[in-house]
């Protein structure tokens, strides 16, 4: 246990993990945000994972690979139009416009998200407790 | 009659430095359980251990843009693992398979320990000649 990268590989996929929480945890908590236009509508995230490779090398040979998070995106799914006319966020028509947030598919994300966060806290724990029984080698 | 430390540890400190290497590469697989595209690897270790000839003739690099030999065997070694169910995004991690050979890994990794271990301690022994 010489090398200390899988706590980087670890940690990198604790952190795209915690990205993932806090986009869905807007997600679910922007579910109600009405607003008067699309361009001004909440839209639901998702952010893009993407595995670390540092170069071709590293690509075929390398052990350690880290996640890198490439981007957030925006869900391109039809926002929810309503006619409410006596609603105060409802334009000249009458219509109010609702994120295309799906609150089901949010939680199923926000539940393996954990998941896979735990994962990697348990891989780190591993790690540490063999390189502590390296450290101890031979007393 | 001497001791001799490469003797006595045999292949033992070799099957350590492969057991790291290959928790560091599950533990990519298991960061990289959610990234589209990634193709889960691993090494086969007996293998390379059947291979490691201590006589074998070490290939020398001549020019400083040589790419140096690896020491540790793994190159080439590596393997993409087949998925028992792959997924629509090429994603080929299976969590609880990673997992599993994860914890297999962390296992053997304790028992090498455990065996460099007792032959460190006979090694005192004789060194101490009670």
């Amino acid at each position: 246990m010489a090398s200390f990268k899988i706590f980087e590989v670890a940690g990198s996929g604790m952190n795209a993990q915690m990205v993932r929480l806090n986009i869905t945890a807007s997600n679910l908590a922007n579910a109600d945000s009405v607003s008067s236009s699309i361009e001004q509508t909440y839209k639901s995230r998702q952010p893009v994972f993407a595995a670390h490779f540092q170069n071709a090398f590293d690509r075929l040979h390398g052990t350690a690979t880290k996640v890198n998070i490439l981007g957030v995106v925006e869900s391109k799914a039809p926002l929810q139009m309503e006619y409410a006319p006596h609603h105060p966020m409802a334009n000249e028509q009458g219509y109010i416009f609702k994120p295309n947030v799906n609150t089901v598919e949010d939680l199923a994300n926000m539940i393996a998200a954990s998941r896979s966060y735990q994962n990697n806290i348990e891989v780190l724990n591993t790690a540490k407790e063999l390189m502590l029984q390296t450290l101890r080698l031979g007393q | 009659m001497k001791i001799s430390f490469d003797n006595a540890l045999g292949l033992f400190p070799k099957s350590l430095e492969l057991r790291a290497k290959r928790t560091e590469l599950l533990a990519s697989n298991l960061a990289n359980a959610d990234t589209p595209g990634y193709k889960a690897r691993d090494f086969d270790i007996d293998r390379i251990l059947q291979e490691a000839n201590p006589r074998q003739i070490p290939l020398q690099t001549t020019r400083p843009e040589h790419l140096a030999p690896s020491t540790d065997g793994i190159e080439g070694q590596l393997a993409y693992r087949v998925p028992q169910q792959a997924s629509l995004d090429g994603n080929t991690v299976e969590e609880h398979i990673e997992q599993a050979k994860f914890a297999e890994n962390a296992l053997r990794y304790q028992t090498t320990l455990r065996f460099i271990n007792g032959k460190i301690s006979s090694l005192m022994l004789a060194l101490r000649g009670e």
